[in-house]
């Protein structure tokens, strides 16, 4: 990264001028994005959908990303300086790791992607902000973690679960709901894909399973094995099975009262 | 006032080269094999933390001979350079021809600059390919020539001895656990003849394994793993080698 910033400088985000503009520039941008953690690791699951004004960008825009082996970050936002971003993540947690022969600590690396996100807030007050959600396994700790993080690169650890983007009001609220803490990793996934169905059902940016196209969202798994992505079966698995109990229940499964 | 002796840029050179074989003959050697599923590294090295070969990208490997601080600077400059062009492009545009390209050029300029002392350092960059004949093996020796390696190659010490000893006896197509065990014989063979023991923990072992899933091919083969593959007889190692990830 200082070497980059000596030799390349313009290879960097946050380091471009940009023209004076009115108004919002029209990009698109990436939704809701959601993690949980359970006994023995973390879950990070994001819908498909892009937006573009009131407009679909993207049906099938992938938003998780493993930063490493024990993380990943989902990204809510522009999703273009999104992905320029994490790309940037993974070199340096890679080029870090070769060079010293170890792995960045999980602070580490969230307090990382903080600074990342600061060096944005230029754009982001040009209405191109960039709000990911990191997730990792503790190698240290031995626990799933997730932090999330605002414009301004404030980061903050959050404990349960969490959620970033437009539907993530209503998937804080499924996830409240649902959440356990002695879930297992399957139920976990379940729970993901229920709060992004949530999330769809209210908002008109995040994009829900897409039976007919095959578009499911994307649901990562970090334990102690390290990064796995569920293939399309085991996802599109999760989807159906939560499609077809909502054909009877439309609002999903109902907490107890008391 | 004294006068500078005058002399001879060849004589100066053969200084330089003769000061530089003699730093690295000093360091134990270590080779560089191709086997079946990828490209093996073994060295003789006491230390853990001090590694003689390391990963520079996804399928390019860096081993090194000669003078720790040197070699860890070239290293260290081949990951900035393989990181910087994979950004910049792709993941597939870092090549091995093009990192020991720049590594000669580096060696290459400071052979030959008088202001410094030469490296003492020889070099093995090695990259995997898809199948054994898309393997590389570059070996880089101190004065920034290039040579491409086929099979065997071994560098430092009496790197002749064992590179001679290598040739008679490498096939294409070994298996891990032979590959791995005919370094070692070779790395035990002392100067005059006799043979020494190398015990599991003083040997340094690392492949570039085609065969493992991820995009990184670079591994460190340590504790039990290597144990066994040291114990078990060539023929049932390649079930065993498949199951390691």
């Amino acid at each position: 990264m200082d070497f980059l910033s000596e030799h390349q400088p313009e290879l960097l985000p946050g380091k471009r001028q940009l023209p004076p503009t009115q108004g919002v520039i029209e990009a698109p941008h990436g939704t809701t994005i959601v993690a949980v953690t359970f006994p023995g690791g973390v879950v990070l699951a994001g819908d498909r959908r892009a937006t573009m004004g009131n407009m679909i960008a993207q049906r099938d825009i992938e938003k998780v990303f493993p930063a490493d082996e024990y993380s990943a970050v989902g990204i809510a936002g522009t999703a273009g300086l999104a992905v320029e971003m994490v790309k940037l993540f993974q070199l340096e947690l890679e080029h870090f790791e070769k060079v010293e022969g170890a792995q960045l600590s999980l602070e580490g690396k969230a307090n990382r992607l903080s600074t990342m996100i600061r060096s944005n807030l230029g754009m982001a007050m040009q209405g191109l902000a960039v709000v990911p959600l990191f997730a990792g396994y503790d190698v240290d700790r031995e626990k799933g973690r997730i932090f999330s993080y605002d414009v301004t690169g404030g980061r903050s650890e959050e404990t349960g679960y969490a959620a970033t983007g437009s539907g993530s009001i209503f998937a804080r609220g499924a996830m409240k709901k649902l959440f356990r803490e002695d879930l297992t990793e399957e139920q976990a996934t379940t729970l993901v894909v229920q709060a992004l169905y949530d999330a769809a059902d209210d908002d008109s940016a995040t994009g829900g399973p897409d039976v007919a196209r095959r578009i499911y969202p994307i649901v990562t798994v970090i334990t102690e094995g390290g990064f796995r992505r569920l293939t399309d079966e085991e996802s599109s698995g999760i989807a159906r099975s939560i499609l077809e109990r909502r054909l009877e229940q439309p609002d999903g499964p109902r907490a107890a009262l008391l | 006032m004294s006068t500078p002796f005058y002399v001879s840029p060849q004589q100066a050179m053969a200084d330089r080269a003769e000061y530089a074989r003699k730093g690295i003959a000093r360091g134990r050697s270590l080779v560089v094999l191709q086997y079946a599923d990828g490209i093996v590294f073994v060295g003789e090295n006491p230390s853990r933390a001090l590694h003689k070969f390391s990963e520079i990208y996804d399928r390019i490997g860096f081993a090194a001979a000669g003078k720790y601080n040197e070699y860890e600077n070239l290293r260290i400059g081949g990951v900035r350079y393989a990181d910087l062009r994979g950004y910049t492009y792709d993941r597939d545009d870092v090549t091995a021809r093009g990192l020991a390209n720049v590594y000669a050029q580096t060696l290459g300029t400071i052979f030959s600059s008088a202001a410094e002392k030469p490296y003492e350092v020889e070099l093995v960059v090695a990259e995997v390919g898809e199948t054994p004949e898309g393997d590389q093996i570059y070996r880089l020796p101190h004065d920034g020539s290039i040579v491409d390696e086929h099979g065997s190659v071994a560098v430092g010490g009496n790197a002749e001895q064992i590179s001679s000893y290598l040739d008679q006896r490498h096939q294409d197509g070994m298996s891990l656990a032979e590959a791995l065990k005919l370094a070692v014989q070779a790395l035990s063979r002392d100067t005059n003849g006799t043979q020494r023991e190398i015990p599991a923990e003083r040997l340094e072992v690392a492949v570039l394994d085609r065969t493992r899933p991820q995009q990184r091919k670079f591994k460190r083969i340590v504790g039990r793993q290597l144990a066994r593959l040291l114990e078990t007889d060539g023929a049932s190692t390649e079930a065993e080698s498949s199951e390691e990830e």
